[in-house]
């Protein structure tokens, strides 16, 4: 259903993108459990707009973004949000102070869709009416909410195998100390049962966070309780806070960005020499992102269609089944190739990787490439002792400063690549660049182009820069140098406009968001007046005084030339134009008497195209009269 | 379509050095040629060959002189004539003047056209510049080559020189070589361009044999700032040539119709998924967006409205050092930009940056919109391309660079956390180090091998190969790849050679084992060895025969000019019927006494070598010692009669021996062998000890010979 008449043709097969399409990985299953106990509400903070807003509003406004993001970047992940300390209740098992929060068409935990996402936007007015705040851990009852609400989650979590699926809790409290009502016995009782719930959970796989809201004045110690509930010790106690931070931050400005799971993309022999043959998984770590794939809809009913394709003979018309034949024109005849014989042609080496041997690493120049790079490391799977050979190429490799060239012998697209080795870059975050070797796709002579010589007849000897010039560039350098520049900094401002738009169309928002464009120059940085002093100088060095006046005459050696003539044909066409009647031409159906060149003039007056033949010139000057 | 026609004149060197580099010459001229015929129909070439006996061209008769330069062609339109010209290149017997030549070669397009087509017209001159040019009646050699180089420039004309240095320039004069160097680069300097190749892959790409007009991506403004912006002009630099798209065949149309187009058309029907019954037409289709679980349909208008909408220009975002941008994160082809031209000042201000930012170590990173509504912005980095040549201004690379989605963050295992059964030991590093090395491929005072510049791509030349074979014979077979081109897919033979030990060394060094709990798949485990190949000399031989196993099974019926190697190798190896066989060998052997009959001056004794390597190994194959065994020392009578005994010695210094019981057990005769030995020793021997005074050692290079039959 999703194909896309365009694509079924596209010559440039590339094997390895059916490879990029996710699938049905192995999915993360999370239930957000949001207290919603009165002091959620009764306690307040500030937000960043220096609003007053209750710890529940802060709960929400976080899970909220991070719904959003979740569909666009792993939307095959399931969520389910459940309440505690309500009033209402409502879940699989009746335990009370429960509420599982849910839309139609919808499983309590499953994929985010629009409607939760539009309805769990607005629960915060419906609340008091229909869920209810009510505190759930009270003397003289025996009912426990806390311990109820873990049950649930836990019970939410039980389908998919833990294996298979990544499962989380995030708890959202501001009570540190839950059981503070009660007393004696009942106390210890109740807190055992529930650390003895919490750890059941933790047995099944299921790991728990906790996200505590505190206030200055009201520190959330973690400690009284929680530490026991989580099973944290010593340090973990400590940095508890600290991640919970930053995991509000993460939470709130996530970028949408889809997210693609490991998997290797082939694995390929390397062969060195001789016999001697190790096994390689390659990967596909940078590729242009596409906002996903299309399915066509029929704009009536919005259901699905297919796309069928039929073969017809264009000079009988017939039907055809598909054609067994291809056939190039060439010295005026039909010379034909099947299938099998063109990737006879294609197949000039077996589907490995050859070495043909080393080259210093000044020899990769910079316009030696054609598309993305494809990322291998060894393995041991089938070879044992393709890592050690690996590592030791890798390591000559890097200490020489040299690539290897070798042939990859695909059976669509045979290439030479260079294979160039990358160490291993680690810095706090973790790994940034990891270790292995880039497989650079080299151009062949015939991919490239000579650009240089082109314009050389006009300058018999090239403009040189001054040293004085050289040495005004030097500085403007040194003055705008994005020192922490990171390659892959800046997200796809049309991605996330795509994302944003999107979003607003499936919830129905009534403002178009807002994307920020980051590609945009740093506006501020450039108006600092060191690099504006800079830029002038070079502006001074290279152009002398009168820049504006030489920019806009230069250049228009040509341009002024082409536009004169333009201007003149113009001018000579209004003149001519007024010769005629042409309202009454048109009308007396007499157009067709007149020149090309003279229904010429209509045209260029009116600013109309003057290609075609002569009757798309008229039918083209009545439609303009709006006959 | 004519207003883009290129006129093209080969001007080729078929003077007797060249000869052995004219196959190469022919197959890369029928390139162009085949090429031109797909997507320059209306393209005209012509062909001029010096070197040669005869001497045929307009200004010999006109104004005299220009001897030994002969007109293959006249410039016309591409057909199949200029292949079959090309094909068959004359072997020239006299040393060319390639500056006569190349005159020819402006007389004939001056007059075809005058002064039209500037800028379109191309010489295309391929010559190894080795033998001298001859003085002019007037001035120098020098002011005459200016001349020259100031007529082309006036008629617009440009002209690649492709100049080929093989590594063994047996006697040649260095004056002479770097006199001619001196005269091509004048001419270069003007309005041409000057390649050195070394081996004959380079020499297969070193010809631009598809003439693309460039069109520029972008022209407009590059936006230091608000303020400070230089004009510039964007081109690609490089684009992938991809396999031609080949049309549907129908053949429904009846043979009688001759204006038949036999092409198919594709139609689409779009269906309903739930009511496959109900059509919908095109014009109804919306396109829907997957948001979770639903599909969200958007009409292209309501896009439209919304969708992101940059402004056109380029603008700097600014400058980095190179190291903080990898190699690995280019993503696309390169585009190059250069001054506007003819803006004096802008091209300083290029030239300023450029040079800077090279000596800085520094990249700028800029933000293009090449057109107005284009969907997005493309982010990345310019890089310096500093010109070396005084008429080519300097510019800059651009490549483009991931945003934040396009890069994966997949983890990867720290090579130093494997275990210590994974990591190299110091004897292993070194063995690695020596291989890295010494399997080098660019030798210091040698040219770069595989350099991408001028390597061709074998798919294309083999598809367009076959598409000549097939034009002449609808049933042809997909002819095997190229000899020359397979030094790109496959290991050199001769680097392997060299560097033997190492290569041992770095075996010996590691364990490979196949993975014993795994059992299936086995099919992809290592390639069988290329097999120990008797005798250093027969190395190449072995080598290639395995490699034909491979890459294709062609019939091959008779034994061609270009690879008569190969093609002996696939027709003993036909196994559809008994005769082939004794059809390669005999085949072989003509063709040997053909190549020794008609060398001049031993050009052809290495190919015929090869050819004798080859039968001597297909011998043994197939259990045929006696027909090499007589046939070498007929072959060698042969040569002592037609006096041509240089050839004797040229096989015997390089060890070609009759072929042992050890290596064909079963079919030995030892009698036949005795005699023959006998007879060869009578012939062969006199003549050696004549000619060398190291006896002894010519002692123990028969010894072998000698040895067999007393067994």
């Amino acid at each position: 259903m999703d194909i896309d008449p365009d694509d079924i043709f596209r010559d440039d097969d590339d094997p390895e993108n059916e490879f990029y399409q996710e699938r049905d990985a192995t999915k993360e299953m999370l239930v957000y459990l949001v207290d919603a106990s009165p002091k959620m509400f009764s306690t307040t903070c500030l937000s960043k707009n220096e609003k007053d807003v209750s710890h529940f509003e802060v709960a929400l406004s976080t899970i909220l973004p991070s719904l959003k993001t979740q569909i666009i970047n792993r939307s095959y992940d399931e969520v389910a949000i459940c309440f505690f300390n309500t009033r209402e209740k409502k879940n699989l098992q009746d335990l009370n102070g429960v509420y599982v929060f849910n839309v139609p068409e919808r499983e309590d935990l499953d994929r985010p869709t629009a409607r939760l996402i539009k309805e769990f936007d607005c629960v915060q007015e419906s609340f008091s009416k229909q869920i209810g705040s009510k505190y759930g851990i009270l003397p003289g009852t025996r009912d426990n909410s806390l311990y109820n609400a873990l049950w649930a989650a836990q019970a939410l979590l039980r389908k998919g195998s833990a294996k298979t699926a990544d499962k989380r809790i995030l708890l959202f409290t501001n009570e540190d100390d839950p059981f503070g009502n009660i007393k004696g016995v009942t106390k210890m009782d109740m807190m055992r049962t529930t650390i003895q719930r919490a750890k059941d959970a933790q047995d099944l796989g299921i790991s728990i966070e906790l996200l505590p809201l505190s206030r200055p004045d009201d520190d959330f110690n973690v400690s009284t309780f929680y530490a026991d509930l989580l099973g944290l010790e010593g340090n973990d106690l400590a940095e508890v806070k600290a991640l919970a931070a930053e995991r509000f931050e993460d939470m709130k400005d996530q970028l949408r960005k889809r997210m693609f799971r490991k998997r290797k993309v082939r694995r390929i022999n390397f062969i060195i020499a001789n016999g001697i043959s190790i096994e390689l998984n390659t990967y596909a770590v940078v590729r242009p992102t596409n906002p996903g794939a299309i399915t066509w809809l029929d704009s009536v009913t919005n259901l699905p269609i297919k796309a069928e394709r039929s073969f017809f003979c264009s000079d009988t018309g017939a039907l055809l089944q598909e054609p067994p034949k291809l056939f190039q024109i060439y010295k005026n005849e039909n010379i034909m190739f099947t299938a099998d014989e063109l990737s006879e042609i294609k197949r000039v080496s077996t589907g490995h990787l050859h070495l043909l041997g080393f080259k210093p690493l000044s020899c990769l120049k910079d316009y030696h490439n054609l598309r993305p790079s494809t990322f291998v490391v060894p393995s041991d799977e089938e070879v044992v002792g393709s890592t050690c050979v690996f590592i030791a190429l890798h390591r000559s490799m890097l200490r020489l400063k040299r690539f290897a060239v070798a042939f990859y012998g695909s059976s669509t697209h045979p290439q030479l690549v260079a294979l160039v080795a990358q160490d291993e870059i680690i810095c706090t975050r973790g790994q940034v660049e990891p270790p292995g070797m880039h497989m650079i796709y080299l151009p062949y002579s015939d991919d490239i182009r000579h650009i240089e010589e082109l314009h050389t007849d006009t300058t018999p000897l090239a403009p040189r820069a001054t040293e004085d010039q050289i040495m005004s560039a030097y500085s403007l350098i040194k003055r705008i140098d994005l020192k922490k520049f990171s390659v892959c900094q800046f997200a796809n401002p049309a991605l996330q406009r795509h994302y944003a738009v999107l979003q607003a169309l499936a919830l129905d928002e009534d403002e178009m968001p807002d994307v920020k464009d980051e590609t945009l120059p740093d506006e501020e940085g450039f108006a600092r007046p060191g690099v504006v002093k800079a830029l002038e100088e070079l502006k001074l060095c290279v152009y002398g005084e009168n820049f504006e006046q030489e920019n806009d005459a230069a250049g228009s050696g040509k341009t002024s030339e082409a536009s004169k003539k333009r201007k003149a044909i113009s001018d000579n066409a209004t003149k001519e134009y007024a010769k005629h009647e042409w309202s009454d031409l048109a009308d007396n159906g007499q157009l067709k008497e007149l020149t090309v060149s003279e229904l010429k003039y209509y045209l260029t007056v009116h600013n109309l195209p003057v290609t075609g033949k002569k009757e798309a010139l008229i039918s083209r000057i009545l439609t303009h009269m709006g006959k | 379509m004519a207003r883009n026609r290129e006129g093209l004149v080969l001007v080729i060197d078929v003077g007797p050095s060249m000869h052995a580099l004219l196959p190469e010459v022919e197959k890369v001229c029928c390139l162009l040629a085949q090429k031109k015929l797909i997507y320059g129909k209306f393209d005209e070439v012509g062909a001029v060959a010096f070197g040669t006996a005869d001497t045929k061209n307009d200004l010999t008769v006109e104004v005299g002189g220009y001897e030994n330069v002969t007109v293959l062609r006249d410039i016309k339109v591409v057909d199949g004539d200029l292949v079959d010209v090309l094909q068959q290149l004359p072997r020239g017997s006299v040393h060319g003047d390639f500056l006569d030549a190349i005159v020819v070669g402006m007389d004939m397009m001056i007059k075809k056209y005058r002064d039209t087509n500037k800028g379109k017209k191309r010489l295309c001159l391929i010559t190894n510049a080795v033998t001298p040019t001859k003085d002019p009646y007037e001035g120098t050699k020098e002011d005459q080559v200016k001349t020259v180089a100031a007529q082309m420039m006036s008629h617009g004309m440009k002209m690649d020189c492709i100049v080929v240095r093989a590594k063994q320039d047996w006697d040649v004069d260095k004056k002479i070589v770097e006199e001619n160097d001196f005269l091509l680069t004048i001419l270069s300097n003007k309005s041409s361009s000057k390649v050195y190749v070394e081996s004959a892959t380079s020499l297969l790409g070193a010809l631009r044999t598809r003439n693309i007009s460039p069109v520029t991506i972008y022209r407009g403004d590059f936006e230091l700032s608000s303020k400070m912006k230089i004009k510039v002009w964007v081109y690609k630099k490089t684009s992938e040539e991809k396999f031609p798209s080949l049309k549907k065949y129908s053949d429904k149309a009846p043979p009688t119709d001759k204006f038949a187009t036999h092409e198919i058309k594709v139609d689409y029907e779009y269906r309903s998924i739930e009511d496959p019954n109900r059509v919908v037409p095109p014009e109804q289709r919306i396109k829907g967006y997957r948001y979770g679980p639903q599909v969200v349909p958007i009409s292209s208008a309501e896009w439209d409205a919304v969708k992101f909408k940059p402004e056109k220009g380029v603008k700097l975002l600014g400058f980095t050092d190179a190291s903080n941008v990898m190699r690995h994160y280019y993503m696309k082809d390169v585009n190059l930009f250069i001054a506007e031209p003819g803006n004096t000042k802008a091209i300083l201000a290029i030239s300023a940056l450029s040079r800077a930012m090279k000596e800085m170590n520094k990249v700028a990173i800029i933000r293009c919109v090449w057109r107005q509504g284009q969907a997005n912005v493309v982010l990345g980095v310019l890089t310096p391309n500093v010109s070396e040549k005084d008429n080519i201004p300097d510019s800059f690379y651009f490549n483009i660079l991931p945003f934040t989605e396009d890069v994966r963050e997949f983890q990867f295992p720290s090579f130093s956390n494997l275990p210590s059964s994974m990591q190299p030991n110091e004897g292993q590093q070194e063995a690695a180090d020596k291989l890295v090395e010494m399997l080098d491929l660019y030798p210091a005072g040698k040219e770069e091998v595989l350099q991408p510049d001028l390597t061709p791509n074998p798919v294309l030349e083999r598809f367009y190969r076959s598409l000549e074979l097939k034009s002449r014979d609808p049933s042809a077979s997909v002819p095997p790849i190229d000899v020359t081109l397979r030094k790109i897919t496959e290991p050199d033979t001769e680097l392997l050679d060299q560097n033997r030990a190492v290569i041992e060394e770095f075996r010996r060094a590691f364990e490979l084992k196949e993975n014993p709990k795994l059992k299936k798949s086995s099919r992809r485990i290592r390639e069988k060895p290329s097999g120990s190949n008797e005798g250093d000399g027969i190395a190449g031989g072995g080598q290639a025969m395995d490699a034909t196993e491979h890459t294709s099974e062609v019939k091959v019926e008779k034994i061609g000019d270009s690879n008569p190697v190969q093609d002996f190798e696939a027709m003993i190896s036909r196994r559809d019927s008994p005769h082939w066989v004794s059809k390669a060998l005999q085949s072989m052997k003509n063709k040997i006494f053909n190549l020794v009959e008609n060398s001049f001056e031993g050009d052809t004794y290495q190919k015929a070598f090869e050819c004798l390597i080859a039968l001597r190994k297909g011998c043994i194959l197939e259990q045929e010692p006696k027909q090499f065994n007589d046939f070498l020392y007929r072959l060698n009578k042969f040569c002592q009669e037609k006096h041509l005994g240089c050839f004797s010695d040229f096989l015997a210094s390089n060890n070609v021996m009759l072929i042992s019981k050890t290596e064909a057990p079963e079919r030995f005769d030892l009698i036949t062998m005795f005699d023959l030995f006998l007879r060869l020793v009578r012939l062969l021997a006199p003549h050696l000890f004549t000619k060398c005074s190291d006896i002894p050692e010519i002692e123990a290079r028969l010894f072998p010979l000698k040895e067999e039959p007393k067994k």
